[in-house]
C-alpha cells in the first residue's frame, strides 16, 4: 500500500480509528515497554493471548509505555459503550481475572488505577470523544484526576500507551504523517523552519539550543546534508527516549522526515544505544513499514523528495552522546569529541553539514506543524516553550515518566505528581541533568522547570532524568558516584578532563573512606573550576557540576565526613555502624533471620543486638526492619 | 597492555570464515563505517571478539588491526576475552545506585567470588556493571542474559543466580 496524499492517510485513519476507540470487542492493551516487560508484562501478555486465542470477543494487544512505572505491568481494558479502565500491577497470575472483572462490571477496585475520560490524542480535534456519552463507573477515579496524571500534558508522549508501536496504521489513525505530507505538499522548506523557530522548541537532549536556528544554519551550508537522531541516551536515570522509541517510533521518523525536507537532506541516521534492544527492534519495524508505505525511500508521494534512514547502534560509550563524538562513532571510529571551532551543522558527519537532534525533539515536531507555533509557544515559560518529559525515579513514591509543561515547579513534580518520598523518610535533594547536572536542595523546590532557572542554581535541564534523594542518600557518595562514572566515560584525550576528574575522584574516595583532610573541599572547588573551564567538550566542562553543587548545598555533610569521620546518611561504610535501638525493637526477629552474617541475636520479643565484629554493613537489616529500630550511628 | 599480550597467548576457537564473510560482507557490505556494528555481530556469534576474527576483519574492510583494537577497547560492550555462559549485568545507574545497587553488587561479588569484568573459573558467570539499562523505575535492576530482575534485594541474589547453569 503506497501512500501518496493526505486523502490516503485520511482513509487509513477512518479505517483504524475504530480499532483504537470502538473495537467492537473487549480490547486489552498491555503496556509492553522494556520496563513493563521487566515487571512481568510479557508473561501476562502471553498468558492472555493463549487463553483468548481464537476468541472473537476479546483482543489482546501490545502498546508502549503507559508512564506510571511504579504500577507496572499496566493493562488498559475497554469495549464499546463502556468506560475504559486502567488496571495496575497486572502480572501473569492476575490478567485473566482482570479481564473477567472488566467483563463482569468492574468490582476489583483495588486493582484499578482509574478510568479514562478521553483517550484521544491532542492532534485529533476532529474525532468525537468515544467515551463522551458513556456513563462512568462510580467510585473509580478518573485517570486525569489521579495525582500522577493530573498535571501532565502529553505532546511527545501523545501516543505512548495508546497505540501498538508495531502498527503504522494506528499511528496514522492518530494523525501521524499528516504533518509531514502536508509540509511536503503544501509548504516551502523555509516556511517549516520559520514555524519551528516561532514555536520556541529547544533541543531536548540537554543543551537546549533552539531547534529552528539549528535547522536554518544547517540548511544554509552547501553539500550533502545529513539528518541525525541522537538516541544514545546515556544519562543514567533517564529513559524517556527509550520510551518514545519503544512506544511511538513513527513520531521520531516523522520528525526526521520533516527536518530532512526543511533542511534538504536525503539520508538520515539514528544512533541508538545497543543497551536498548527493544527500541532497536521497534525502530527497524517502523522503518520497514514506512518504506513499504512509500513514506521513506525514493520519490516520496510522487514529489521527487527522497529520504532514507539507517540505524546505527552504539556500543556503550557515554561520551558518544556528544555531537562530534557521536558522528565519529557513526563513521566507525573511536568516539572522541573534537573542538567545535567549526560547528557540526557546517562540517559534521563525513565532513558534511549535519543536523543532530535528540529523540524527544523530533517527536515534538509533528504536533508543532499540525497545531501551529502559537499553540506550542503558548505552553511553558518565556524562554522555555512547550513540554518536557522527565523520568521521575529514585526515592519517590510514584516513579515513572511524566510530561509536564515547562515552568511547573520542581515541588509539583516531586510531591504532587511523584507523591513525595516513600516510607516517611525525609526528602533531601533532587538531581537533574545526569552526570552533567547538579543536586537541587529543598529550599529551591519552588523553582520552575526552565532552562535558565535550573542553570542559575548550578544544575541543568539535561535530557530529563530527575532522581529524588532522601535522608539515606549520602551527598558526598553521590558526587563520588558521578565522578566514578565520568572517570570511566572520559574519552581521555584532553588533560583537564582525564586527569582532573581522576584527581577529584581520588579526593572524594578518600573522604568517603574517612581519610579526608582539612582543605579537601577547597581543593575540590579549585580543581572543579579548572576542569570546567579548560576541558574540550561538554562532558568535561560539566563534569564538576555534581561535586560543586553538593559542596554548595550540602557542605555540612562534607565537613562531617572530614572532621567528625561520620557519614550521617549511613552509606560510607567506614564512617558509620548499625545499632539496634532497644526501645524501638520489638524483637520480631526478622532482621536476625535475614542477616547473611548471622550477626544479630536476641530472644523473641526482646530487643536484639548486632555483633559489630561480624557485621558487614550490608544494610539488609536496615531495609527489613518495619519499626525503624536499626539506627545509623 | 595486559589485554594485548593475553590475546596472543590465549587459544582461540575455530573460526568459520564463511560465517564471518556473511557478517562482514553479507550484512554490512565490507563498509568500514559499519565497524562497530560488525564487531557487535562478531561478538554475538562468539560471545567475545576472537583475535583471528579481528585480523580477518581488518583485511576485509581495509582498516589496520591497531585501529580495530582501538575501537574494540574504547567501547564498553566489547570483550577481548571469552566470557561466561551467563552474563550478569548489574545496573549502577543513578536510580539503582541510590536504591542500593552497590549492595546488590557486593552480594553478587561475594556469592560468585569475582569482581566486575571477571568470569568464574567454571565459566558459568561473567559479571559486568552497566550504567543504566533504562529501567530506573524498577531499581535496583540486575540483568542476567536477557532476563531482567527489578527491585531486587541483596538477600535475593543467591536464589536468582542459582537459576542459571
Amino acid at each position: 500500500m503506497k501512500i501518496e496524499s493526505i486523502q490516503d492517510l485520511e482513509k487509513i485513519k477512518q479505517q483504524y480509528s475504530s480499532g483504537l476507540y470502538n473495537p467492537g470487542v473487549v480490547k486489552v492493551n498491555v503496556g509492553m515497554a522494556s520496563c513493563g516487560i521487566a515487571a512481568g508484562a510479557q508473561a501476562a501478555y502471553d498468558k492472555a493471548a493463549a487463553a483468548f486465542e481464537g476468541d472473537k470477543d476479546v483482543l489482546i494487544c501490545q502498546t508502549g509505555c503507559i508512564g506510571f512505572c511504579e504500577a507496572e505491568p499496566l493493562v488498559e481494558i475497554f469495549a464499546d459503550g463502556k468506560p475504559r479502565v486502567m488496571y495496575k500491577n497486572i502480572t501473569e497470575d492476575r490478567i485473566l481475572d482482570a479481564i473477567e472483572d472488566y467483563r463482569n462490571g468492574v468490582s476489583r477496585k483495588k486493582w484499578i488505577l482509574g478510568q479514562l475520560r478521553d483517550p484521544r490524542c491532542l492532534l485529533e480535534d476532529d474525532v468525537d470523544n468515544p467515551v463522551d456519552k458513556v456513563e462512568p463507573y462510580e467510585d473509580i477515579p478518573f485517570l486525569e484526576e489521579v495525582p500522577f496524571y493530573k498535571n501532565q500534558v502529553k505532546v511527545a508522549l501523545r501516543n505512548c500507551g495508546y497505540i501498538d508501536p508495531d502498527c503504522i496504521e494506528q499511528y496514522i489513525a492518530r494523525k501521524g504523517y499528516f504533518a509531514f505530507l502536508d509540509a511536503l505538499k503544501n509548504k516551502e522548506p523555509g516556511q517549516i523552519i520559520d514555524i519551528v523557530k516561532a514555536s520556541g522548541l529547544r533541543g531536548r537532549g540537554g543543551g537546549g539550543f533552539p531547534t529552528g536556528i539549528k535547522w536554518a544554519t544547517c540548511a544554509k551550508h552547501e553539500g550533502e546534508r545529513y539528518i541525525i537522531c541522537n538516541a544514545d541516551e546515556g544519562d543514567p536515570g533517564a529513559y524517556m527516549d527509550r520510551s518514545i522509541l519503544e512506544g511511538d517510533p513513527h513520531s521520531v521518523l516523522e520528525g526526521m522526515l520533516i527536518a530532512a525536507f526543511a533542511i534538504g537532506s536525503r539520508q538520515g541516521f539514528i544512533y541508538v544505544r545497543n543497551e536498548y534492544p527493544l527500541a532497536v527492534k521497534r525502530l527497524m519495524t517502523a522503518i520497514k513499514q514506512a518504506e513499504s508505505c512509500g513514506l521513506l525511500g525514493d520519490d516520496i508521494a510522487g514529489t521527487g523528495f527522497s529520504f532514507n534512514i539507517k540505524i546505527s547502534t552504539g556500543a556503550g560509550a557515554f561520551v558518544c552522546g556528544e555531537s562530534t563524538a557521536l558522528m565519529a562513532s557513526l563513521e566507525g571510529q573511536v568516539g572522541r569529541p573534537r573542538a567545535k571551532y567549526v560547528h557540526t551543522v557546517e562540517k559534521g558527519f563525513r565532513n558534511s553539514p549535519s543536523n543532530l537532534n535528540n529523540v524527544e525533539t523530533y517527536a515534538n515536531v509533528p504536533p508543532i506543524l499540525l497545531k501551529g507555533a502559537d499553540w506550542y509557544s503558548g505552553l511553558g515559560t518565556e524562554h522555555s516553550k512547550g513540554t518536557k518529559v522527565f523520568s521521575l525515579v529514585g526515592k519517590v513514591k510514584n516513579t515513572g515518566l511524566v510530561e509536564v509543561p515547562m515552568g511547573i515547579s520542581l515541588k509539583e513534580i516531586v510531591f504532587s505528581i511523584g507523591g513525595g518520598v516513600p516510607k516517611k523518610k525525609k526528602f533531601k535533594a533532587v538531581q537533574t541533568g545526569g552526570p552533567s547536572g547538579g543536586c537541587i536542595p529543598e529550599k529551591y523546590m519552588d523553582l520552575p522547570v526552565d532552562y535558565q532557572r535550573l542553570a542559575e542554581v548550578g544544575s541543568i535541564m539535561g535530557s530529563g532524568g530527575m532522581i529524588v534523594m532522601d535522608q539515606d542518600t549520602c551527598m558526598v557518595d553521590v558526587a563520588r558516584y558521578f565522578l566514578d562514572f565520568l572517570k570511566e566515560e572520559s574519552c581521555g584525550q584532553c588533560n583537564p578532563c582525564r586527569e582532573g576528574i581522576k584527581q577529584m575522584l581520588d579526593i572524594l574516595t578518600r573522604i568517603c573512606q574517612g581519610e579526608g583532610q582539612e582543605g579537601d573541599i577547597e581543593l575540590l572547588e579549585e580543581l572543579g573550576s579548572m576542569v570546567q573551564k579548560f576541558s574540550l567538550c561538554g562532558l568535561g566542562t560539566s563534569a564538576p557540576n555534581p561535586v560543586l553543587t553538593t559542596i554548595l548545598y550540602f557542605r555540612q555533610e562534607y565537613e562531617s565526613h572530614i572532621r567528625d569521620k561520620k557519614c550521617p546518611a549511613g552509606v560510607c561504610k567506614k564512617l558509620f555502624h548499625y545499632e539496634i535501638d532497644s526501645e524501638a525493637c520489638t524483637g520480631c526477629h526478622v532482621c536476625a533471620r535475614k542477616c547473611p552474617q548471622e550477626a544479630i541475636s536476641g530472644e523473641k520479643k526482646k530487643p536484639h543486638v548486632i555483633d559489630q565484629e561480624k557485621c558487614i554493613k550490608c544494610g539488609i537489616c536496615y531495609d527489613a526492619c518495619k519499626f525503624n529500630a536499626i539506627a545509623i550511628r | 597492555m595486559n589485554e594485548a599480550s593475553e590475546i596472543q597467548t590465549r587459544q582461540d576457537p575455530e573460526i568459520d570464515f564463511r560465517q564471518l564473510d556473511d557478517i562482514i560482507e553479507g550484512q554490512f557490505g565490507n563498509d568500514k563505517e559499519n565497524l562497530i556494528m560488525i564487531l557487535q555481530a562478531i561478538q554475538k556469534q562468539y560471545n567475545y571478539l576472537p583475535k583471528p576474527a579481528l585480523t580477518y576483519l581488518a583485511a576485509k574492510i581495509k582498516v589496520p588491526v591497531s585501529k580495530i583494537y582501538g575501537v574494540a577497547t574504547f567501547y564498553a560492550t566489547f570483550s577481548l576475552e571469552p566470557r561466561g555462559r551467563n552474563i550478569v549485568s548489574i545496573c549502577l545507574g543513578t536510580a539503582c545506585h541510590v536504591r542500593g545497587g552497590d549492595r546488590v553488587r557486593e552480594r553478587i561479588c561475594e556469592t560468585l567470588n569475582i569482581t566486575d569484568g571477571q568470569t568464574t573459573p567454571d565459566g558459568r558467570f561473567t559479571l559486568e556493571t552497566v550504567r543504566c539499562i533504562g529501567c530506573c523505575s524498577l531499581g535496583p535492576v540486575v540483568k542476567i542474559n536477557d532476563d531482567m530482575y527489578g527491585r531486587i534485594g541483596s538477600d535475593e541474589v543467591e536464589k536468582v543466580l542459582n537459576q542459571y547453569e
